[in-house]
């Protein structure tokens, strides 16, 4: 930092005799300014131009099916009949499978992390699991598709329709042949995917409490558990609801991995187990054999919009949850 | 509830809570022994000598890697200028504005906004009236990929710099585009640069973005107005595939994707560390 100031002072004394005197220098602040501006307005029109496109594209969809689009469970090229139903499922549900199985090993490791880890394993620890979040999408689709799909094939599956199968209800979620992926495959590798992202700001989050709070739980006598349940996690809980939406968030969007694994079936089925799809995997899939101009692409392209939305909304009341407990 | 029940419950969240953080870690492991056990085998000099080549004709990846290096280099010569001054913009002038706010809002989203309808925007917006598939339209869908990561990052570290240095050469009469560029630009160059990083990190390991813009092409190709290869894409071709050495090959391709991003990853993170 002192060899910047020494830095500083040099500049700075040119800088008086160019900035008072000479209107080139400020001629050259507006074009900075401008600049500056231009590139902010940028990231704006950025996001408005991506969402009018998929509005744009997929627009001859919602003009031929109208809002059934939404509601309609067939998806049928022959035909040329789509409905976005299961695929607003299947986004939906494996997203919110990966949350359920995230959300007790994130609450674990930050506590790990915040309050357990010596101090000199904190950071390589916290590091690792950030690294998680650094491997490519892809990546974990292979995993998914040649590791852990034959180990659900083999041992997690079976068992779970056989036991849970029978039960009236619930045993509808654990039908059907045990093939490896599906929804429930999908979720758990999007589980792990997501983990990094709650984790890092619930930590974020319970580093950010006033010592003080936790001293006097501890003074009264709370064990660490104690104060983590009852001082540390009342007290971030607005962040960490909004950490938890990011992650729902991250997963709603993710492509390559649910590709690999859900199967890329697009009928309605309600086990965990049968092939289905997300907007994301359908897309990815079904693109290549969609031609230009027909309906398909259009349908696909409003997909893509409907994704926007639902993330939008999500990653908005992520961010406003996670600002709100910061002001506080 | 007993001294003696509180404890005991106590001892078992930490080690429950210790036994997840194990699981995250066995995780990587599997994940990065995965990829050695069989990316490793198939890792020879013909995966960066020759092309992609038909099943059972011993082909690479090199038009593949080359392809890639070549919309990577693009998508941050296209977002790092981009980036860095919408991210100055925010930390400069977007602190009380309106604008700022809205930006910054903007930002998060696009931050966290899946990558697949990145690339369906840019088929929409460049592949499909501008005739076709193109290592331009790759580019651009990596660079809107890029973006947001470095703003983000320009900003946060831009805000670390002290209020102190910039009134200093303000008040030596410099103006704003000296005080930027060699005040605070110069005093945040190592957040700056982590950003950077890890933004290559991001672009080099997706694949979602180039299935509809850069496609993917068998053939050597460095023409930016065409079809353009790419790691992530070859991979992904290739792991679908039923044919043995294709596979093995797309695990060679993983192996390095992999390896890369996570050295990019330390390497941003030691740099930060260093100066930090």
């Amino acid at each position: 930092m002192s060899a910047t100031m020494t830095g500083l002072s040099g500049d700075g004394v040119q800088a008086v005799s160019i900035g008072a005197a000479k209107p080139v220098g400020r001629l050259a602040d507006r074009v900075f300014v401008g600049l500056l501006w231009g590139c902010g307005i940028f990231v704006l029109v950025l996001l408005g131009l991506i969402i009018a496109m998929l509005f744009h594209g997929g627009l001859p969809a919602f003009r031929a099916f109208g809002l059934d689009f939404l509601w309609t469970a067939t998806w049928n090229p022959v035909t040329e009949n789509f409905g976005a139903l299961v695929m607003i499922y299947g986004t939906i549900f494996s997203a919110i499978i990966a949350v359920v199985v995230a959300l007790p090993l994130s609450f674990g490791i930050a506590f790990f992390l915040t309050e357990i880890a010596p101090p000199v394993l904190r950071r390589p620890i916290g590091v690792a699991v950030q690294l998680l979040a650094a491997v490519p999408s892809i990546i974990y689709g292979m995993w998914g598709f040649f590791i852990i799909s034959p180990l659900m094939a083999a041992y997690v599956q079976p068992p779970l329709i056989e036991w849970l199968g029978p039960i009236p209800v619930i045993g509808d979620l654990f039908q059907g042949p045990a093939l490896g992926g599906g929804m429930l495959t999908a979720g758990l590798i999007m589980a792990v995917m997501i983990l990094p992202f709650i984790t890092a700001m619930f930590v974020e989050t319970l580093e950010s409490i006033p010592p003080m709070l936790k001293e006097s739980a501890y003074g009264v006598g709370a064990t660490t558990f104690e104060v983590y349940k009852n001082i540390s996690v009342p007290f971030g809980r607005t962040a960490m609801v909004g950490a938890i939406m990011l992650g729902l968030g991250r997963a709603l969007g993710e492509t390559m991995a649910v590709t690999f694994v859900i199967g890329n079936a697009t009928r309605l089925s309600a086990s965990l187990f049968a092939p289905g799809a997300t907007i994301a995997s359908t897309i990815a899939n079904e693109f290549p054999e969609a031609a230009q101009g027909t309906l398909k692409l259009d349908s696909l392209l409003a997909l893509g919009f409907i994704l926007f939305v639902i993330s939008f909304i999500v990653l908005a009341l992520s961010r406003y949850l996670v600002r709100s407990n910061l002001k506080s | 509830m007993s001294l003696a029940v509180r404890r005991a419950k106590d001892y078992t969240v930490k080690v429950v809570s210790t036994a997840f953080a194990v699981v995250a870690l066995f995780l990587l492991a599997w994940i990065l022994f995965t990829l050695v056990q069989k990316g490793l085998p198939a890792l020879n000099l013909n995966v960066f000598t020759r092309m992609t080549l038909p099943p059972g004709h011993e082909g690479g990846l090199l038009n593949a890697i080359v392809g890639s290096l070549i919309q990577i280099g693009l998508a941050m010569l296209i977002g790092t200028p981009i980036g860095l001054l919408a991210g100055t913009f925010l930390a400069e002038n977007g602190k009380t504005s309106k604008l700022g706010h809205i930006a910054r809002f903007v930002n998060d989203i696009l931050l966290s906004a899946p990558s697949i309808l990145v690339g369906l925007f840019v088929y929409a917006f460049l592949v499909n009236p501008f005739g076709g598939f193109s290592g331009w339209a790759g580019s651009v869908a990596l660079a809107i990929l890029v973006i947001p990561v470095i703003v983000r990052t320009t900003e946060d570290m831009l805000n670390l710099v002290p209020i102190g240095l910039r009134e200093a050469a303000y008040a030596l009469g410099a103006p704003q585009w000296k005080v930027v560029m060699m005040v605070t630009w110069r005093a945040a160059r190592a957040g700056i640069m982590t950003g950077i990083l890890l933004s290559i990190a991001r672009a080099a390991g997706e694949t979602a973005p180039l299935l509809f813009t850069s496609l993917g092409n068998n053939s050597w190709s460095t023409d930016l107005s065409r079809p353009m290869a790419s790691l992530p894409i070859a991979i992904y071709q290739y792991a679908g595939s039923p044919f043995d050495d294709w596979v093995a090959l797309a695990w060679a391709g993983a192996l390095l994707i992999t390896v890369s991003v996570l050295l990019l990853n330390i390497i941003s993170r030691l740099v930060l560390a260093k100066t930090g």
